[in-house]
């Protein structure tokens, strides 16, 4: 019977077991075989065009440094910048001035996303709410952080609160948005899948709102550390007291003090390191998983 | 196991003793303001007997979709009434409307939890919700990597796990390719026999009405209205090339151009 039905050109497919084998091949004929590409490619491709950049930045800084653009007190050599830092390295101070930023940095990051947080859920559900304070928390984000600092300084002194009042109005409003943003992108269809299962009220926030807000939140997190570590350089450049901890900020205002220009470079560069540095081994390789599991990262 | 498919094929087409899986009864539903309100769906009374499989066909403008939300109780109609005794009834949207952040099996199992299925059994329960529909192994698989076919076919395990007996279909199959479609026609088919659910499908697709339904029943557009109703009595399982279904398609086809014709002649 089955041999004559393989043999006949009219088979009698309607039911049974050939369905199940032609679904089988459809679903592999559909699905995609995700393609790898070897890790030294991708390592080539990824970190080459940036090391390319930094080397094309140094020539040309060397250059103006050897065709004397400025004095060169004012324009050091990229080599006198890299002795200054090896001389901090050296006086065993360096890590602790970074230490003392990023620490102020991270916990100001920290108390962020725990007001940020709920704030951005609340502006984001609530209707009156959003009327009310949704323009002025976008309009806060336009708002420069350094602008807080004498504020700030009347309110607290010269002290740790005054660093972390600025931290926070410079990081929490950022963080709100990109919830808020997060939010305002689910598309429809999951609030109505998750309403039909029966996912309401707290259930559909938890289990549906949240996990489909999570990329613009994580977007908007990303954005409040930078906007941490910004206000953070601010607040430390201004506040500057001897009780107070060394960080990068008063190392670049002490570098300023002393008119050495090597000094400031380096500073100047440690903050920028620092701050890329978070970015690129905390943030991106979260942002990129999250994505990469739903299938939003296009693959190169 | 066929001969008791073909028993309970014959006894739910008698549904005169009243029960039912969904009764529709001189529903109407308006939108827009007082005043300036349009009607979108006209006396409307569809009962839908348990394990019956009843296709709503009908051009733009007939308000299936509408109909479908109301009977899933995301809307409210204007007037009459709705009444869905087996609970909140599983509804499948054309998109599949998965959550691409949980793999296909967390998928089904966030609704056996919604359903209040015991974490321990979850598990389980999603896995043979997988087999249903033939696509065991793919539990730990995400969205994206599943073809468009495999993916509404998850979409109906889920919508089989929130254990309703009505299943509402809302034109599931429209975006995808006619292979495809052509299968999860018998796939439906198939699960709908095994499981003994009710089902109300909305189409725009006449041959696609045939193919699946016990009865099909024609919308007319704007507002929509009940034009015409048939019993399809082809035996199943159908081809969607069978000549019976062909045939009925051309005379179904034809009142449904005559509904279309009426829209031009003002």
């Amino acid at each position: 019977m089955a041999s004559t039905e393989t043999t006949s050109h009219t088979p009698d497919t309607k039911e049974g077991g050939d369905l199940a084998g032609l679904e089988a091949g459809l679903d592999a004929l559909e699905t995609q075989t995700a393609q790898r590409t070897a890790f030294g490619r991708k390592l080539l491709s990824k970190a080459l065009p940036p090391i390319v950049a930094i080397g094309l930045v140094l020539l040309l800084w060397q250059l103006a440094y050897h065709f004397k653009v400025k004095e060169h007190y004012l324009l050091p050599s990229p080599a006198d910048v890299g002795r200054t830092l090896q001389e901090k390295w050296l006086e065993g101070t360096l890590l602790d001035y970074v230490w003392t930023s990023l620490s102020r940095g991270a916990l100001g990051f920290l108390i962020s996303v725990a007001i940020g947080t709920p704030l951005g859920l609340i502006v984001a559900r609530v209707k009156v709410v959003r009327a009310a304070i949704g323009p002025i928390l976008s309009g806060l984000q336009s708002l420069p952080s350094v602008a807080w600092v004498p504020a700030a300084i009347i309110w607290f002194g010269l002290s740790d609160a005054t660093i972390y009042a600025v931290v926070l109005l410079g990081a929490v409003p950022s963080i709100a948005n990109g919830l808020v943003a997060g939010v305002d992108q689910v598309p429809p269809l999951y609030l109505r899948a998750g309403r039909v299962i029966g996912a309401t009220g707290f259930n559909g926030v938890r289990h549906v709102l949240l996990p489909a807000a999570l990329p613009g939140y994580i977007a908007g997190l990303k954005q409040g550390w930078a906007f941490s570590w910004r206000s953070l350089m601010a607040a430390e450049l201004i506040v500057n007291a001897a009780d107070l901890g060394v960080g990068l900020g008063q190392l670049l205002e002490q570098g300023r003090e002393l008119q050495d220009m090597s000094w400031v470079l380096s500073a100047i560069l440690l903050i920028l390191v620092v701050g890329i540095g978070i970015e690129l081994l905390l943030f991106a390789p979260i942002e990129r998983r999250v994505l990469r599991s739903r299938g939003l990262l296009a693959k190169s | 196991m066929a001969a008791t498919l073909t028993e309970t094929a014959v006894d739910k087409s008698t549904a005169v003793d009243g029960s039912y899986a969904a009764r529709i009864s001189h529903v109407s539903k308006s939108f827009g303001r007082p005043g300036a309100q349009q009607l979108v769906l006209d006396d409307i009374t569809i009962d839908v007997a348990p394990g019956e499989f009843v296709t709503l066909l009908g051009a733009s403008g007939c308000g299936k979709s509408t109909l479908l939300n109301l009977v899933a109780g995301l809307d409210k109609p204007s007037a009459g009434e709705i009444e869905v005794p087996g609970g909140r009834p599983a509804l499948m949207f054309q998109e599949h409307a998965l959550f691409p952040w949980l793999t296909a099996g967390k998928n089904i199992e966030l609704a056996l939890k919604m359903r209040g299925l015991a974490k321990s059994e979850r598990r389980d329960e999603a896995e043979r919700l997988l087999e249903l529909v033939r696509l065991k192994g793919a539990y730990g698989k995400r969205v994206h990597e599943l073809s468009g076919g495999m993916r509404q076919r998850v979409a109906m395990a889920r919508a089989i796990a929130q254990d309703s007996q009505l299943l509402l279909m809302d034109e599931p199959f429209a975006a995808l390719d006619a292979i495809t479609r052509d299968v999860l026609h018998d796939e439906l088919t198939r699960i709908w026999r095994e499981t003994q659910l009710s089902v109300l499908f909305v189409t725009h697709n006449v041959r696609e009405a045939v193919r699946l339904a016990e009865r099909v029943v024609l919308l007319s557009s704007r507002p929509g209205r009940i034009a015409r109703e048939w019993e399809v009595d082809i035996p199943q399982p159908r081809r969607i090339e069978d000549s019976a279904v062909a045939d009925l398609s051309v005379e179904i086809t034809e009142q449904l151009r005559g509904e279309i014709r009426r829209h031009g002649q003002h």
